[in-house]
Formats: C-alpha cells, structure tokens, sequence
C-alpha cells in the first residue's frame, strides 16, 4: 500500500521546524531516518496530515563526546555512531546496541533519536538510554526541555515528545571507572527485533568487588524494564558473585507478553538466560577497564 | 497537496520531476522515471529488493520519500555496469556463480554487494553474511549468492 496524502514541509532550520510542527500541531509527525514511520505509513497505520522532514537539518547531525557523556543530534544515523571511534571509546554500550539494530542498510538512514522516541519496547536504544540514565532533549518553539529516560518512555511506541515538539538530542552518560557494559539478545534472525534482550552495567569497587549492577530488558514490558541486582550479586568479587540469583531476581521483575514468536514463558526464560551472560560478560569488561 | 519539483541525479544523469510528498522513491524510480530495475516487494523494509545506492550508500528506496532527498545522488542497478554495457563485477559474479534464478531480488542484493565490497575489499565469510543479512531470496538459496560475493572479491582484486 501507499501512504495517505500529507502536507509535506521541508525546513531548513531548527526555528522553522518547530513553527512547521506548532503549526500543525496534533495533526503533525516529525520525519527523520523513516525506517519506522514509512513502514507504519505505507501500511495506513498512521496517516499524519502534516510530515516535517528533518532531513535538511544538518545542524541536527552532530556527535559530541562531552566530559559527562556522549550527545547524539536528530539526524545523526544509526551507522555514523556505530562507526565513530570517538564514541566507541567513550561509551560502548552505543556500538554494542546498534550492531543488533535492524541491517547495516537500514541504520544508514536510521537515526538514534527517532528509535528514542519511537519507544518500541522491543528496539534497542531505549533500552540503552534507560540503563545509562541518560535524558532526551525535546525543543518546542520558545522553549526547551531535557526529559530524562525514567520519565522519557511512556507506554508501547509511546514517549514524553508532545505535540509540538522536536526531540533534538539525546545524552547518554559514560561510565565511571571500573565499569563494564554487555548487550545480548536472542532474535529469530540476525537484524530482527529481539525476542529478549538484555544491556548489563556492572561497576567494581577499589577492591574490585561488585558495588553497582543492573540491566534493562528488551522486550519484557511496554518500556525498557529497569532492575538493579546489585544486592542479588552480593558485593562480591565477580569470580564469586552470585548470578544465577541475579538473573532469577531479572525474571521476578519482568512482565513479558505473548505473541505468535514466543511465550511468555518462553520470553522469561530468556530473559534469565540472557541476563546470566550479559551481567557476566560486563563484569569481565569492567575487570579489564 | 501539491506537487513539489525535484532534482535527483540518477545513474549520472540529472533528472527533474514534480512528484507529491507521499511518492516512495521506489516508486519515483520507477514509474516517474521509468527505470524498472528496482523492484519493489514488501514495501516495509523487509525484503531488501528495493535496496538502491543513495550517494554511495545502500537505502531501503520504499522508505524514502523522494522529496526527501531532492539534490542526492541516487545509483540503481541500471547504473552499475560501465557506460559501455560491461558488466561490472559483482554482476559478472553472480552470473558465473548462479546467484539468481528468477531475479527478483537481484537488483537489491547487486546493489548492497556493490557497496559492502567498496567498502571492505576482502571481507570474511560472516561479514558477508552480516552484509547480505538484509536481502531476502525466494529462490536461489544463499549459498550460491553467498559464493557470487565472494567471487566478486576475487574478480576486484584480479582486476585492480
Ligand atoms: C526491517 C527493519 C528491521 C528493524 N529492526 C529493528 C531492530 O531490530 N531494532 C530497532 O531498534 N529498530 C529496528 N528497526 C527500526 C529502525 O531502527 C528505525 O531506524 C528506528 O526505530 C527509527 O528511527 P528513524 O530515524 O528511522 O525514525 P522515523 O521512522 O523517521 O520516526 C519514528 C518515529 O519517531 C518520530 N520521530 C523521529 N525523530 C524525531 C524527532 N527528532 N523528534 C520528534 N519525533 C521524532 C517520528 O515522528 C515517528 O513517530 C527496524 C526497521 C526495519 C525497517
Ligand atoms: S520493497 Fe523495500 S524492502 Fe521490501
Ligand atoms: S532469484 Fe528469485 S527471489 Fe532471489
């Protein structure tokens, strides 16, 4: 199918996006990477009266590594921050997420912003940006606001960007010392969405013992699922962490849903599994870090 | 609703055309320019067929608005071959290798191929399969697609 007709706008500033999406208001969506919302409109499963195509902002296409984290513009694609070395090296967890997001052809148009804000419980970066505690800064005209990721994700497909607004960063924090970060996930096939992911955080204290550990859950409720597991972990040193009652306190927390690809059951199940590894897994880097 | 004028340079060759907002660029392709060499099949991302070079990189056309990339460069599978009609050598090497059998997906794969090899000359078995892991075959099986890529390797560095 073909989308419905719309009033396209094409601006080429910041300050003329946002007066195009206060003009139109309820009735209009912002279009950035499309990999998610054209699908959504060749199917008629959205039909936006206005589309503001940010595609010309260039001034949106930034990557800035700043001293307390790394800060992603609207249009900087999905493969532009996987392949930044600059990024890689500050906060890994990014190129570790977006190597399991979609194809390499769909994250050259992809943005990182847009899966933000976008909100499928089963992409990626949400989870990332939950896990950091990262925050989205979302402009309207005459005012801005940065929302962090605890308040930023609402519902299935849902976030905190109202009517009106433009979601022109997002942050993603670095680590402190002595940290590591592991994403796994199981997908039907490569470039999928997940039917369970995980992204660990572990933090190790001077003594090398387990002092931070959490993980978010792809897949395993309407937002990215928080648990922290550090108690479950026992402040002790990873060799002897306790993590099979760290992943069965993951399990406890979850509330997967059903569908035609996996129960939810099932879906708990791997969240355990995958919670064992990818806990492990960022412990070991945050012993080589 | 009206229709906006574009500039798209296709192939090498400027192209001007008034198209609404909502015209794919699978569809500008291919019905305002009539260039049919891009195959359109699922229309949500999934099948890769469409899959065209947007200057230089490998772009779902069935999720582009070509109003969207007004002033880009767009390579098909038209303009793979040399000017001369020689085959290049990832199409040489999917006709000696038995890539394609109906042809279908063929447009997008020669196009994903053309780009993953420009960019990693020599890639091993799982970065091809990483690469191609967005095109789907209903019919050839992907051995022998994924032996046509390799062979293109081959041919690129016999010519080069
Ligand atoms: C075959 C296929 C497989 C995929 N697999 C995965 C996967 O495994 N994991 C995954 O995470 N994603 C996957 N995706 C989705 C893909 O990653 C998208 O790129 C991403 O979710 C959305 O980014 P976008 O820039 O394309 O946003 P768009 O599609 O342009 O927009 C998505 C939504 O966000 C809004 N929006 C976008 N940018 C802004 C902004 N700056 N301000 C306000 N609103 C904005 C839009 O209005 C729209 O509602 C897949 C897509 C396809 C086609
Ligand atoms: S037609 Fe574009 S990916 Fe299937
Ligand atoms: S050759 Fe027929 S679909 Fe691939």
């Amino acid at each position: 199918m073909k989308p419905a007709p719309f009033d396209y706008h094409a601006p080429r500033s910041l300050g003329e996006a946002l007066d195009d999406l206060a003009g139109a208001g309820a009735d209009g969506k912002v279009l950035a990477g499309g990999q998610s919302l054209i699908p959504m409109l060749n199917m008629r499963l959205a039909a936006p009266a206005h589309l503001v195509d940010i595609n010309r902002l260039t001034e949106l296409a930034t990557l800035e590594v700043e001293p307390g984290g790394v800060r992603v513009g609207a249009l900087a694609r999905h493969a532009q921050v996987e392949r930044s070395e600059r990024v890689a090296a500050a906060q890994p967890l990014l190129r570790q997420a977006l190597r399991l997001v979609a194809h390499p052809v769909i994250r050259n148009r992809g943005t990182v912003v847009g899966s933000l804000v976008h909100a499928d419980p089963a992409a990626e970066l949400p989870a990332v940006l939950a896990l950091l505690g990262g925050s989205v800064r979302l402009a309207r005209r005459g005012a801005t606001r940065e929302v962090p990721a605890a308040a930023f994700f609402t519902g299935p497909l849902e976030s905190a960007t109202g009517p009106g607004e433009l979601a022109v960063s997002a942050f993603f924090p670095l680590l402190p010392a002595r940290s590591g970060t592991a994403f796994r996930e199981v997908a039907r096939r490569h470039g999928d969405y997940a039917l369970a992911g995980i992204a660990a955080l572990v933090r190790l204290d001077d003594d090398l013992r387990i002092i931070a550990a959490r993980v978010a859950c792809v897949s395993a409720g309407p937002v990215p699922v928080l648990v922290d597991v550090t108690g479950a972990c026992g402040h002790r040193p990873p060799a002897s962490a306790d993590w099979d009652s760290a992943a069965r306190a993951v399990q406890e927390r979850i509330e997967p849903e059903a569908d035609i690809h996996a129960s939810a059951d099932y879906r708990r199940h791997l969240i355990g599994v995958l919670a064992g590894q990818a806990l492990r897994e960022a412990a070991r880097a945050a012993l080589d870090g | 609703m009206t229709d906006i004028a574009i500039t798209l340079t296709v192939n090498g060759v400027v192209r001007q055309v008034e198209v609404p907002g909502r015209r794919l660029l699978s569809d500008c392709l291919r019905h305002d320019l009539g260039l049919t060499g891009t195959h359109v099949g699922c229309e949500h991302g999934v099948c890769g067929c469409c899959t065209v070079l947007l200057d230089g990189e490998p772009v779902r056309s069935c999720l582009t608005f070509a109003v969207t990339v007004d002033g880009h460069d767009i390579t098909t599978v038209e303009g793979l071959a040399a000017p001369d009609g020689a085959m290049s050598p990832v199409q040489r090497a999917f006709t000696e290798c038995h890539g394609l059998q109906c042809g279908f997906c063929t447009p997008g794969f020669l196009c994903t191929v053309t780009a993953l090899l420009r960019d990693n000359p020599s890639p091993t078995g799982e970065e091809v399969l990483e690469g191609i892991s967005g095109n789907l075959c209903r019919c050839t099986g992907y051995q022998n697609i994924v032996k046509s890529v390799h062979r293109a390797a081959e041919i690129m560095a016999e010519e080069s």
